[in-house]
């Protein structure tokens, strides 16, 4: 299931829905990520591309199955505003193994951080910012490359 | 042709909506130097070009094309 919400997602849910549906899987791994809410940020507002955002999210998870053998993978992405605490990302990666899940979560996230039309914007006080991606999103992201 | 803008060009440049463009601009680099002398922001090499939803890499012949977006770099997760 890939999904841009434009409201609340639950991991909790999501992830016995992703549970019921993963078959023979001998490993499922999953991450959330949440809207820091100890540094002051009262709002993060996700900009996305319809439909640019939404088709390079399939594609990441197309790869992720293809690259890591998975058995089933969720990605879910929050955009429209998001509160301090509230969820703004939710992978889950089933595989026959453990290793191939973890790795393919942490693929996933990095190419969020960084190749997918997703832009955010934090909100402290009366400054809103937009966020790019450090040089070490970059990092993270070439780590996957293939050496040719 | 219709033109949307992304991320922090929202606030730099905004959402300009329909543009007419002047028949020598034919191409994709043509378009961003066009448009970029009055929005410098587009011009910044981090900024990369959709075609009709198609993201490209180089230089593309506008042909049909009927919207262009601007795509600054990206910040999920």
């Amino acid at each position: 299931m890939i999904a841009l919400a434009l409201e609340a997602i639950d991991p909790g849910g999501l992830l016995a829905n992703f549970m019921r549906g993963a078959g023979e899987a001998g490993a499922i791994v999953s991450f959330s990520g949440i809207v820091r809410p100890d540094d002051g940020v009262s709002e993060l507002w996700i900009d996305h591309h319809e439909p640019l955002t939404l088709r390079a999210i399939l594609a990441v998870g197309e790869e992720a199955t293809a690259r890591f053998g998975l058995t089933a993978i969720t990605i879910a992405h929050r955009v429209g505003s998001v509160g301090p605490g509230e969820p703004i990302v939710f992978v889950a990666a089933a595989a026959s193994h453990r290793r191939a899940a973890f790795d393919a979560v942490d693929h996933v996230m990095d190419q969020l951080k960084t190749a997918v039309p997703l832009w955010k914007r934090e909100t402290r006080g009366y400054d809103k910012q937009w966020i790019e991606a450090r040089p070490e999103d970059h990092d993270d992201a070439a780590r996957w490359e293939v050496k040719r | 042709m219709k033109v949307r803008c992304f991320g922090r060009l929202r606030d730099t440049v905004g959402d300009l909506g329909d543009v007419d463009v002047p028949p020598s601009v034919t191409d994709s680099d043509a378009f961003r130097a066009w448009l970029g002398k009055d929005y410098p922001d587009l011009l910044d090499a981090s900024v990369r070009m959709a075609l009709d939803d198609q993201i490209i890499i180089g230089c593309h012949p506008l042909g049909a094309v009927r919207e262009i977006s601007f795509l600054p770099p990206m910040s999920g997760g």
